[in-house]
């Protein structure tokens, strides 16, 4: 059995460092936008959410694949913490978004643009992911149908997002495009030291969960082992991986 | 794939014998153009409004049929009589995703005129042949999706809730190309030619979910 | 030289989530021999019989059938099991003929066999009625046929003679008892009966095997110990 634990406080002091070198640099080092003043700033942790966010959901589903391939239900575990931290990140984003929106259209949230709306539906459709599990009783193919579920969410992650940019207008700021992003050089530069910094979050909390559910579950077997099948009360039903 | 035609025939004589699915999906379509017919208070409608009530309806008269797909597999057998079989367990997602397109296109051959008559503003006549390429795409991608969500919800508890829950989100993408390549054609001064990224997109969309369709399907029947 | 048994399980274990539906359970059948599983409601004695019909896969263990290992082999012997479970696997708003051709065409049997077959327990005038229509001894009966219908060297049957009155029971005796000299596993709520036409019995109680021995040295000891 794995241990999540290895190097995770090295990573967490990584992390921590991270962050705080690109809050630092958000507040003293990017430029001040012209058009929206200091509220744009939000950017910085909205846009590096929604990306790793997805990027989540993605990996979710790698992870689905390689659970279906093996058979092993470690891969299945990963999966779950893989999206549902993707979720939360993503509410996140949605909420960070949702106020830079207020601040600098003056809606919380507008229907017209392709980049919200895409991302939106892409959240419902994860929302499903838990009660879905959890409608399903027996665990091995709760695990089976969860990761076939992240497969497919996965597909759906960049079609939705190409379906929808083709769908005309959009309101959103459009920083990064294919030929390069448009932003000045120290506006780049503090946006990529961002992104690392929630990137190695993410990582960092799901090997943190990772941990910790791969704790109970040693923990169990343990007294399983000592106490016989007979005198531990049976595990209630749920939507997370029980291996 | 010998297999996946006696499946299909088999699903087809159900259908035919028992008439569960397809005039359900067609009468809730009408009911429904007639709840939209009240809904936005106007005599016709056309173009890119037309579009959308004409999709979305179709969408979720689609779900109806997605629904009770496999519910005769659960319920008297049918799984274990397949798997037992020696064939190629895949037949199965052919066949099922093969009746559900016939199903969809059966429909459509009554919703549509439906629609004609009780909300289209314009003939429809000359968009016709393009709104049958659509059309056709469109079912592909919704055969696909609900085979697959089907096949997800009937083995959980919430069966019928699940099936919509998880496809509509999926399908959205279809929806949105969908409506978006049928509202030029239904356009009050007659059809604009078929725009071709919307063609390409709803492609695209059926290509990648039919391949991963077709890759995850064994692991939803195995025990 | 000994002969290879039709059916060999060695240590085969299967659980749902944490609760065990079999542990341990080991034995090997010689071909043509029947085999009778006995216990109560809940032993396991339907998830065995599910996991010999390549239904499920055990968690632990080997079984192998016909010399084929599962479940990699699973499609090289599924054309030659027949399984007869509770539920009859019929389509209820198809005919009996119509589920047998659907049947025979997943199998690659011809037509024939199905006339051939409805004949056998004089089904072939009613077997054009919806099978919802049908009582149920004549259900059971459309049902043995569809699970003979390619001829199978094992057959697994689970309460096979339930719904049949004794007129019935004769017809299906053919197609699924001992004269067909096929490789069988029984089960049966009547131990009496399954042990009369068994050479091997195999106890199981809570998923695990009390007894496993030639049908005529179990005792009325050792079924008491199953339903106690």
């Amino acid at each position: 059995m794995p241990t999540y634990g290895k190097g995770l406080r090295g990573l967490s002091i990584l992390t921590f460092v991270t962050i705080t070198v690109a809050l630092a640099l958000v507040f003293f080092y990017a430029p001040l936008d012209s058009t929206q003043g200091f509220i744009q700033k939000i950017f910085y942790i909205h846009v590096p959410l929604a990306i790793v966010s997805l990027c989540g959901f993605v990996f979710g589903g790698v992870l689905g694949v390689m659970h279906l391939r093996t058979g092993d239900r470690r891969w299945d575990m990963r999966s779950y913490v893989a999206i549902h931290m993707a979720l939360i990140f993503g509410v996140a984003a949605l909420l960070a978004g949702s106020i830079w929106a207020k601040a600098s259209w003056g809606h919380w949230w507008v229907w017209n643009d392709p980049t919200l709306v895409s991302y939106l539906i892409v959240l419902l459709m994860f929302a499903t992911y838990t009660p879905f599990r959890f409608s399903i009783e027996d665990p091995e193919r709760q695990a089976r149908y969860a990761s076939v579920f992240a497969i497919l969410g996965g597909a759906f992650v960049p079609l939705n997002f190409i379906a929808v940019r083709a769908a005309q207008q959009y309101v959103h700021p459009r920083v990064l495009t294919l030929t390069g992003s448009n932003l000045p050089g120290p506006m780049l530069l503090t946006f990529l030291v961002s992104l690392l910094g929630i990137t190695l979050l993410y990582v960092t909390l799901w090997k943190y969960e990772m941990a910790a559910k791969n704790a109970r579950i040693q923990i169990r077997r343990l007294r399983r082992r000592l106490l016989g099948d007979d005198d531990l009360s049976p595990l209630q039903r749920s939507a997370a991986p029980s291996l | 794939m010998r297999t996946a035609l006696a499946v299909l025939r088999k699903d087809l004589l159900l259908e035919l014998r028992t008439l569960e699915t397809v005039p359900a999906m067609a009468l809730f379509s009408i009911t429904t153009f007639v709840i939209f017919h009240f809904g936005v208070n106007r005599p016709t409608v056309d173009g890119q409004l037309a579009a959308g009530i004409l999709t979305v309806t179709l969408l979720f008269a689609g779900i109806l049929g997605v629904n009770r797909l496999f519910v005769a597999e659960r319920e008297q057998g049918g799984f274990d009589a397949f798997l037992l079989a020696p064939v190629d367990r895949s037949a199965l997602l052919v066949a099922k995703a093969s009746a559900l397109f016939l199903f969809l296109a059966a429909f459509e051959v009554i919703a549509v005129p439906a629609f004609s008559l009780l909300l289209l503003g314009p003939p429809l006549g000359p968009a016709l042949p393009s709104l049958i390429v659509v059309l056709a795409l469109a079912d592909l991608g919704i055969a696909v999706i609900g085979t697959l969500v089907s096949a997800l919800a009937v083995q959980t508890r919430a069966r019928d809730v699940i099936g919509p829950v998880i496809g509509l989100p999926l399908l959205i993408p279809a929806l949105i190309a969908t409506a978006r390549a049928i509202g030029p054609l239904l356009g009050s001064r007659g059809p604009a030619p078929l725009a071709g990224k919307w063609l390409l997109i709803l492609a695209l969309y059926d290509l990648v979910f039919a391949l991963v369709a077709y890759a995850v399907f064994d692991f939803l029947l195995e025990d | 030289m000994a002969e290879t048994p039709a059916i060999e399980l060695r240590g085969v274990a299967r659980y749902f989530g944490e609760r065990i539906a079999l542990r341990d359970i080991s034995f090997a059948l010689p071909a043509g021999a029947t085999l009778a599983v006995l216990g109560r409601n809940g032993a396991g004695k339907s998830t065995l019989l599910r996991v010999l019909a390549t239904l499920l896969r055990q968690h632990a263990g080997e079984v192998v059938l016909l010399g084929e290992p599962l479940p990699q082999r699973g499609f090289a012997v599924r054309g030659r099991l027949g399984l007869l479970p509770h539920e009859p696997l019929l389509y209820r708003d198809l005919s009996g003929r119509e589920n047998l051709r659907y049947h025979a065409r997943l199998y690659g049997v011809g037509p024939e066999r199905v006339e051939e077959l409805l004949r056998g327990v004089r089904m072939e005038r009613r077997a054009d009625e919806p099978v919802r229509l049908l009582s149920r001894g004549m259900v059971q009966r459309v049902a043995v046929c569809r699970a003979v219908l390619h001829d199978p060297e094992i057959l697994l049957l689970d309460e096979a003679r339930a719904n049949l009155d004794p007129g019935a029971s004769e017809l299906v005796e053919p197609l699924v008892g001992r004269p067909a000299g096929r490789t069988r596993v029984i089960t049966s709520h009547d131990p009496q009966a399954a042990l009369a036409e068994a050479d091997f019995a195999l106890g199981l109680r809570d998923g695990r095997a009390t007894f496993s021995l030639p049908a005529d040295q179990v005792t009325p000891d050792h079924v008491r110990e199953l339903y106690a």
